[in-house]
């Protein structure tokens, strides 16, 4: 058993890393009071800008994730400019951006699906690899993994303990005091909504020039609603969000594993699993009016304009 | 970054005007999207917007592939007025086929004529189910409609590929994941020979007429929209916005799942992997594009079906991808957002004006 458990356990944690990233970016996106629906549109941006990246400079990996997260970073521009300088509806800008995403990846994308990337070997980090079973599920994983535990915990520590976590909180509970004291609102949203859309771009490379490493069209297969679902279910709290990544990382992985476990259900009902999970859970967590009250940023999903 | 103040009354002709200009953005941008390509933008315009229009079957083509679009975004505007964003249509679609076409595979072999009106009840059916579920969880759960209805388009499409390749396939259909071709009596008719416009287009036109005549008579339209605009007021009136969810979520469900069986008992004529070219989510830019207004959908969506003749279109003629069309489709979303910012606001003029330099901030509404 515990040898079927090591390569799950193990392969959750590369499985659930686009979720982790992309999510950590639409938490910091929301706690601004801005709810981005178009993480799918950036991250497919993001992938295929970085899977195109690296295969034609022969970059790598780490080359295709930094043009992944310019990528979605330029994407989340453009929601940003109609959401926040134009006013729009953001529910409305954030499917936008999905739509665009979607068409604009399997645009540019036509031309890539032949070519293949290498991927990422792991890093052993010395004498943590060699812990038995933990060694081999936590610490023998490739190096993207690793730096989506430093973007957690930086997120949280600023989020937790910083002037600039303490203002985006501001900012997102209530623009009105907060543009009133001076602060520069639409600044500090167009910085968090930024943030969010590079943190979707690595995820969406990450999945094309790592996991996979190929170009798929639409290969995000909702991972991007998903990691929206993970911020509420998360109550926008960076810890629980990698707990519930790695909750839905692990039932992707386990349909892989499914025959191997002797688990007899039809291989396209296990593939909708995660997506009723999902529904599931957010039922789960959203029944509680009040935990949902408590921490939701008062002001998220409302426009901001500063007037006159 | 404040280039724009707001207006004293919302603009009436920008409200009108913006997909227009939303429109001719995208062929601007369009056009230099060809030059990079080494097209000729004239050229390529051809292809995209004439070439398909010059013959009848163009027209039948063009009806057929507007039909399910106009249907289902009649029912996403009811929602849309109201901010419930139902985004998982075509999942409801998905589930109107299954439901119709399940009705199909048990009148195999009977030819009873009642087969098409059992399908056709049964895919309204199956898509208000779907449709109705995210409404349970958002009025008892308080679950986000947004979320959960693209989550059950997922399941949807996942269990459409179980059945086709499971318990409904056909078994001499080289394996492939489908159903067998539904019996004559369980099709639409063909209008004409050699065109592939059915009848089911008629279950369009009277759903054009049926919104018409709902939004400009009935009081729940009414509360709808005030629900949306002003849910303050709403709860004065007593309007339910319980009520309101329910409503514009079955409802929005039950057009897309007799969009679903249109197209399995008409075009396609089986249930496979590819009854829907994305016309759940297109749908969702039919509405905006057309104001949320019934007469507006119907010159949106005849729009976006030109999209998508144009798209295969130039496929063929000019060698490019066809998800040109999914690219058009977001440029116009976007440029069309963008537009509509002018309906309440207008761009800051230079001079300040002093009453308005004093204004305090000002929390705006979600804009629609």
């Amino acid at each position: 058993m515990i040898d079927h458990l090591i390569p799950i356990l193990a392969g959750t944690l590369a499985a659930a890393t686009p979720l982790v990233f992309a999510g950590l970016g639409e938490l910091v996106a929301e706690k601004s009071g801005v709810i981005n629906l178009g993480v799918e549109g950036m991250i497919l941006i993001g992938a295929i800008a970085g899977f195109a990246f690296a295969t034609q400079t022969g970059g790598g990996a780490g080359a295709g994730l930094i043009a992944g997260a310019v990528a979605g970073t330029l994407a989340a521009t453009l929601f940003a400019i109609l959401s926040l300088s134009l006013g729009a509806n953001q529910a409305a800008a954030g499917l936008a951006l999905t739509i665009f995403g979607i068409g604009l990846s399997a645009f540019i994308g036509q031309s890539f699906v032949s070519y293949s990337l290498p991927g990422l070997k792991p890093w052993d980090i010395p004498l943590l690899s060699d812990i038995p079973v933990i060694g081999r599920i936590l610490f023998h994983q490739d190096w993207v993994v690793y730096l989506s535990w430093v973007v957690a915990l930086a997120v949280a520590w600023v989020l937790a303990k910083t002037r600039l976590g303490l203002l985006l909180k501001a900012v997102g509970e209530s623009p009105e005091s907060a543009h009133a004291i001076g602060y520069p609102v639409i600044a500090i949203r167009y910085g968090a909504v930024l943030f969010g859309g590079a943190m979707a771009g690595i995820a969406g490379a990450y999945l094309s020039t790592v996991y996979t490493p190929l170009w798929v069209q639409n290969m995000s297969a909702g991972r991007g609603w998903i990691a929206v679902a993970l911020v509420v279910f998360a109550t926008w709290k960076p810890g629980r969000l990698m707990l519930g990544a790695y909750l839905f990382g692990g039932m992707t992985i386990l349909q892989l594993h499914a025959q191997g476990l002797g688990i007899r259900v039809p291989s396209q009902l296990m593939s909708a699993i995660p997506y009723a999970a999902t529904v599931l859970v957010l039922v789960l967590i959203s029944r509680d009016r009040k935990l949902l009250q408590l921490n939701l940023p008062a002001s998220l999903g409302k426009s901001f304009m500063p007037g006159g | 970054m404040h280039l724009l103040e707001p207006r004293a009354n919302p603009s009436v002709i920008m409200r009108w005007a913006s997909p227009a200009l939303a429109v001719l953005l995208t062929l601007f941008v369009g056009s230099l999207l060809f030059i990079a390509l080494k097209k000729d933008p004239l050229e390529a315009f051809r292809v995209f917007f004439i070439d398909p229009l010059n013959s009848a079957y163009g027209w039948s083509e063009l009806l057929l592939k507007a039909s399910p679009l106009i249907l289902i975004a009649q029912g996403l505007a009811i929602g849309f007025k109201a901010r419930i964003y139902n985004i998982g249509a075509e999942g409801q679609l998905i589930m109107g086929a299954i439901f119709g076409g399940g009705v199909a595979l048990l009148f195999e072999g009977t030819g009873s004529s009642f087969a098409l009106p059992a399908m056709v009840l049964a895919g309204a059916l199956g898509g208000a189910l779907w449709g109705a579920l995210p409404a349970l969880l958002k009025t008892r759960f308080n679950a986000e409609e947004t979320l959960t209805t693209l989550m059950l388009a997922y399941v949807a499409s996942f269990l459409l590929s179980w059945l086709v390749s499971g318990p409904w396939k056909d078994p001499g259909g080289m394996n492939f994941p489908q159903t067998v071709m539904f019996a004559a009596t369980s099709q639409f008719s063909m209008l004409a020979d050699g065109l592939r416009l059915n009848t089911s287009v008629f279950i369009t036109a009277a759903a054009v007429a049926a919104f018409y005549l709902f939004t400009k008579k009935s009081l729940l339209a009414y509360a709808i929209t005030v629900g949306g605009e002003a849910p303050a007021a709403a709860r004065y009136a007593g309007f339910s916005s319980k009520r309101t969810v329910w409503f514009a979520l079955t409802i929005s469900g039950l057009t897309a799942g007799l969009a679903g069986i249109a197209e399995v008992a008409g075009p396609i004529g089986q249930l496979n992997l590819n009854i829907s070219p994305g016309y759940g989510y297109a749908a969702i830019i039919v509405a905006w594009i057309g104001r949320l207004h019934p007469v507006g959908i119907v010159g949106a969506g005849l729009l976006m079906a030109l999209l998508y003749l144009g798209g295969e279109q130039a496929q063929l003629a000019l060698q490019l991808p066809a998800a040109i069309t999914g690219l058009f489709q977001g440029m116009l979303l976007f440029f069309l957002l963008g537009c509509d910012a002018f309906i309440d606001y207008r761009l800051r003029r230079r001079k300040r004006r002093t009453v308005a330099a004093t204004k305090p901030a000002v929390p705006v509404q979600e804009a629609a």
